[in-house]
């Protein structure tokens, strides 16, 4: 079954306007591999019946399964290791000193199947005492409901707790359930997950002391990069920090933020 | 960075060379627990072993408990890599010395992703 240009072009479209992600062409292997599944489930003949659909029905549920089916949704725990070293030795004991009462909120923005909200909540648990961790509110948000669905069950598989995860916090942490690895109930508490889409109307976007905004950035133009960066500026409290992922940078986006190398680590900051 | 591969599969071992051998580590190879010593009495300090479980002769967790109670070896970090994914087996081996824990089926990412939370990525 092959994918037509103009059903190519008009997929891309679609997904574009709806989650900013840009696919180029070239990419209809992509597209193909990623979109047979979504025939199936729906008992579409082709992609040209797909594309068809989308035209007569332009906010049906089918958009937003092609939409959910074209995000990467790839995540591990304590990814690159190095961003949660800095969250934990300098930018959560500055953060914690600063506003010594209030609570702190930590954004995981993009947080797919939840991985990187979680791994924060047990670097809290391992690092820093009750009345410390308790202040620190965590939320991730995804446009994908799919993935924050699982995000919530906080239920992996033997292959994503292999991915990053140390296994004495395997063990400390999880509990075994047939093939599958279920996260402690305290652990999800810690967690609130909401969808939230950069390119609409950012409806649930928290007010942030931390915003992770890893490896999602790299998916849009510059247009959409400016945009959500500017206001993730207005989403951050004064002080507070940007983390983005290793392979990504702030260079094409005019912003407020400074760059700072911190440890081993480059982080943003908003001038307080 | 020196890494020692014990696996009683040539095809298993082969595979964690080639990983290994492509981030620049030196490897060596045992086919079980007791060959694992002898290369070890034998050569210079090895930086981590990773040890399957279930060999014949000398098994991983007799090789980490060997490991673990000699001094000499106090440099060498240990990583199971195993079929074996029960709780109480995870405990079992951490607690006899293992610092991580893989399990099998695994790929270059999950091996690399150990390797930094050994502080060797
Ligand atoms: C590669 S994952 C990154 C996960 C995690 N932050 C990390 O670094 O491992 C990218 C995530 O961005 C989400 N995403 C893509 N477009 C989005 C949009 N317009 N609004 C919100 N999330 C989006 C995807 O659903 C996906 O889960």
């Amino acid at each position: 079954m092959t994918l037509a240009v103009s059903d190519f072009e008009h997929i891309c479209r679609v997904v574009r306007e709806e989650s900013g992600i840009v696919l180029e062409a070239g990419k209809e292997y992509l597209v193909e591999a990623r979109l047979a599944p979504v025939l199936r489930e729906r008992n579409l003949a082709s992609y040209a019946e797909l594309a068809a659909e989308l035209r007569t029905k332009p906010r049906g549920p089918l958009t937003v399964a092609v939409v959910e089916a074209m995000t990467t949704n790839e995540t591990t725990f304590f990814r690159d290791v190095t961003p949660f070293e800095v969250l934990r030795t300098k930018v959560l004991p500055e953060l914690f000193a600063a506003r010594p009462n209030g609570p702190l909120t930590l954004w995981s923005a993009a947080c797919s199947s939840g991985q990187e909200a979680y791994s924060v909540a047990m670097m809290l648990r391992e690092n820093f005492d009750d009345a410390s961790r308790a202040r620190v509110e965590i939320i991730g948000t995804d446009i994908d409901a799919k993935v924050l669905a699982r995000a919530r069950e906080g239920r992996y598989s033997q292959i994503e707790v292999n991915r990053g995860l140390p296994a004495a916090y395997l063990l400390r942490y999880f509990a075994k359930d047939g093939m599958h690895w279920v996260l402690r109930e305290d652990v999800r508490r810690q967690v609130e997950f909401r969808a939230m889409n950069f390119v609409g109307e950012w409806r649930g976007a928290p007010f942030a002391d931390v915003i992770l905004l890893r490896n999602v950035l790299i998916y849009f133009d510059q247009p959409t990069r400016q945009r959500i960066v500017s206001r993730m500026e207005r989403q951050l409290n004064r002080g507070g920090y940007l983390m983005l992922g290793s392979t990504e940078s702030l260079q094409d986006v005019d912003t407020r933020f400074d760059r700072v190398e911190l440890g081993r680590g480059v982080v943003y900051r908003l001038p307080g | 960075m020196r890494i020692l591969v014990i696996d009683d599969s040539r095809a298993i071992r082969g595979i964690l060379r080639r990983m290994l051998t492509e981030i620049g580590a030196e490897v060596a190879e045992a086919e079980h627990g007791g060959k694992a010593l002898e290369v070890c009495a034998a050569s210079a300090p090895f930086d981590l072993a990773l040890v399957d479980w279930n060999m014949p002769e000398v098994d991983g967790l007799t090789f980490v408990r060997t490991v673990r109670a000699n001094p000499r070896y106090a440099g060498m970090k240990l990583m199971m890599v195993t079929t074996e994914t029960e709780v109480h087996q995870v405990e079992t081996a951490l607690a006899a010395g293992a610092n991580e824990y893989l399990m099998k089926p695994f790929g270059k990412d999950e091996v690399l992703g150990k390797l930094q939370l050994l502080g060797l990525g």
